[in-house]
Parts: C-alpha cells; sequence; structure tokens
C-alpha cells in the first residue's frame, strides 16, 4: 500500500464525517493528481492539454457530489481512479472523439504524479450558477461561498434548514450537469 | 474558474456524509418494485384459485426460489456496481447460477418423462401469458432500481443497467409466480428463465442512456 493511499484515505475518512479542513486537503490533493494524469492521457491520445483543467474540475466536481459512494472498506486508489476514467471517457464520448484510443490503465497511475499548475478552465462557475433556480442559488452562495451556517442561510433564502441542504446537494448536480454541457464543443 | 476556487468553494461547510445511504437507498428501491409488482399481480391477474393444494403449493414454492435466488444475486451484484469502480471485482458467472440450476432440474425432470409430454411440459397453456406478463410487470420495478442506482455512480453502466433488468424481471417473476398455473419446471425454466433473460438485455441496452451522471 502507498503512502498516497494511506494518507488520503484518512483524509477522505474524516471529510466524510463533515471536517471541512480534511475535505479541502484532500480534493487539493487530488487535483493535483488528477491534473498530471489528465495531461498525460489527453497528450497520449494528441489532444490538447488545456483541456486538462476542464476535466480535473469536471472529477473534482463528481468526487465531491458522489462521495457518498466510498466504500470505507475499500482502498480510496480504485475508487477515484474509476471516477477519473469515467469523466474522461465521457468528455470524450460528449466530444465525439474516440475512446477506444484510452488504453486501459492501472488504478496506480492516477496517483502516479503530481501537478500543481494550475490554470483557469474554460468555463466561469459564478456566471454557470446565474443559470440555477433561484433557491438552489441562494443555498450555494450562502453556505458555499460566504460560509454562512445552515441556519443562517436558510433565514437569507427564506427555507427551511432542510431545505437549504437539499438545495445545496441538487445545485451542485445541476452546476456539474451545467459543466458538462459547457464543455461539449 | 481556477482549480483551488472550487476546491475552496466545495470544502466550505461540507456537511456529514451518510455512508451507508447507497446500500439504504437499492434495499428501498428493492422493496417499493416488490410492492408495486404484486400489487399488479394481485389486482391484475388475481391469485390463483387453487393455491391451497400441494401441488400448486410446492410449484409455487420452486418458482418463487428460484426468482428469490436471482433477485439476491442481482441485488448484492447492484451494491457493488453502484458504486464507481465496483465492476472491477465483480466476476459475471455467479448470477448465472440459479439458470444453471432450474435449467438442471428441467433437464432430469424431462428425462425422467416420456417424449410425448415433453411439449406441453415446455409450452405450457398460458407461455404466452408469461412471455407477456413478466417483462410488463417489470417496467415499474425497472424504473425504480435505475432511479435507485442513478443516486450512487456507477462506471459500467452496460453491466449496471443489465443486473438492474435482471432483478426487476426476478422481482416480477416472483409477482407473476402468485397467478401461473402452468405447473412444470421445464415451463418455469425456458419462460421464467427466458422472460428474465429479456429484461436482464434490456436493462443492458438501456442502460447507457439512463445511468449517465
Amino acid at each position: 500500500m502507498t503512502t498516497h493511499e494511506t494518507e488520503l484515505k484518512e483524509l477522505m475518512l474524516a471529510s466524510l464525517d463533515g471536517d471541512g479542513a480534511s475535505h479541502r486537503a484532500l480534493l487539493e490533493r487530488l487535483s493535483r493528481r488528477l491534473r498530471a494524469y489528465y495531461k498525460g492521457k489527453l497528450a497520449g491520445i494528441g489532444r490538447d492539454a488545456t483541456e486538462a483543467e476542464d476535466l480535473v474540475q469536471e472529477a473534482v466536481l463528481a468526487i465531491h457530489v458522489k462521495r457518498h459512494t466510498y466504500d470505507p472498506a475499500q482502498p480510496l486508489t480504485p475508487w477515484v481512479h474509476a471516477i477519473a476514467r469515467y469523466k474522461l471517457i465521457d468528455f470524450l464520448r460528449r466530444n465525439r472523439a474516440s475512446f477506444a484510443d484510452v488504453p486501459i490503465d492501472e488504478a496506480d497511475e492516477v496517483m502516479a504524479h503530481d501537478d500543481n499548475v494550475s490554470a483557469e478552465s474554460t468555463y466561469d462557475v459564478r456566471r454557470l450558477m446565474e443559470r440555477l433556480p433561484k433557491k438552489m442559488r441562494c443555498s450555494i452562495e450562502a453556505v458555499k461561498l460566504d460560509g454562512l451556517s445552515i441556519a443562517e442561510a436558510a433565514e437569507r433564502c427564506g427555507i427551511s434548514e432542510p431545505g437549504v441542504k437539499v438545495n445545496i446537494h441538487r445545485g451542485l448536480k445541476a452546476l456539474a450537469a451545467l459543466i458538462a454541457q459547457e464543455t461539449r464543443t | 474558474m481556477k482549480t483551488d476556487d472550487l476546491v475552496a468553494l466545495l470544502s466550505t461547510n461540507p456537511g456529514l456524509v451518510d455512508r451507508s445511504s447507497v446500500v439504504r437507498t437499492l434495499c428501498v428501491a428493492l422493496t417499493a418494485g416488490m410492492v408495486v409488482a404484486l400489487g399488479i399481480a394481485f389486482v391484475g391477474l388475481g391469485v390463483r384459485s387453487d393455491l391451497m393444494t400441494t401441488r400448486a403449493l410446492g410449484f409455487l414454492i420452486v418458482k418463487l426460489a428460484f426468482a428469490v435466488g436471482i433477485v439476491s444475486l442481482a441485488l448484492v451484484y447492484l451494491t457493488r456496481l453502484a458504486r464507481p469502480g465496483g465492476e472491477r471485482k465483480t466476476p459475471s458467472f455467479l448470477v448465472a447460477m440459479p439458470f444453471l440450476v432450474i435449467v438442471f432440474l428441467a433437464a432430469i425432470s424431462l428425462w425422467f418423462t416420456p417424449s410425448s409430454h415433453w411439449d406441453e411440459m415446455i409450452v405450457g397453456d398460458q407461455w404466452l401469458e408469461c412471455l407477456l406478463s413478466i417483462p410488463i410487470i417489470a417496467i415499474v420495478p425497472f424504473a425504480i432500481s435505475i432511479w435507485a442506482v442513478r443516486r450512487a455512480a456507477p462506471t459500467d453502466l452496460v453491466r449496471t443497467g443489465a443486473v438492474a433488468g435482471l432483478i426487476s424481471g426476478g422481482v416480477s417473476a416472483m409477482a407473476y409466480a402468485l397467478h401461473c398455473t402452468d405447473d412444470s419446471l421445464p415451463f418455469v425454466a425456458v419462460w421464467y428463465g427466458g422472460t428474465i433473460l429479456l429484461c436482464t438485455l434490456a436493462g443492458a441496452a438501456l442502460g447507457p442512456r439512463l445511468l449517465r451522471w
């Protein structure tokens, strides 16, 4: 078992328990690994590496929204790899590229390299967020951007506390779908 | 947008995550599918009138055992396939076991019967009704299991769709068995097995469209 696996799994378990700092550290470290992975994959099939940043953000968003599907009894690396690869194939299919060219890879590959040269993605999340329904937008802005508590956000948006949670969850999913639409060429 | 900004956005107040939600959602979906299927069988078709005779009860148990075997195996597979990468540690052959067992039993039962009776044993009285009922009753349970799987994150959409079809076919066969009066092992093997297989193929074909996330 690699050190990455051990450390990242610890972060993942803490993040599932609601620890924001661990969640942030996890997503930061994973995004660097994912960047190196996607740059390598896209270069391997002769595509522009600038598209890698869009993919990194799609995968990070997917890891966040789908983190309840991680089974703590299993290692983390294959789970991350399966999401990363699924998003790569989905991206290529959306862009009408042949995904038959993507060679089968080992799960460890997704953790193999680190790349912290972050770039801007081709879309603007703030602008995409304006297309979300009002309650979703208000809930995400209040809790995720302005750092309010759920109770404060409920008051600001005029909905119940469980309503805020549901709207954040649905809003992030809708946002992921909008990003997918946006990156279709 | 910078990836760091996205990470910051996602990790502000991330909230607790319920680790058992995948399995629980699938179990709820299965239960709901069963209730609907039984409802359709009771109201739409009616329970067979000779249910309390020993022979009818015996065959009902055989049919239910076949369907329950399929449903339980398929549920185990679905809880794995619904998670990213779940297909890696999931060999497919086990799920074929109930089919192999029923075909084997059907072959034995044909072996001990003169071949002049084979036609009525295999074709039965109500083969057309069985052929239509099981896939039709399976539609709602299929829709419910697709809803449940979509809340998770399958990465092999063909196989996940197939298993969702299999589980709904199994649920549907359980319900239909209460009505069906064709009591022979070859009939169960051909018409129950065949229609459940049909549901599986339909699920495999629909999976990539319905399960994308």
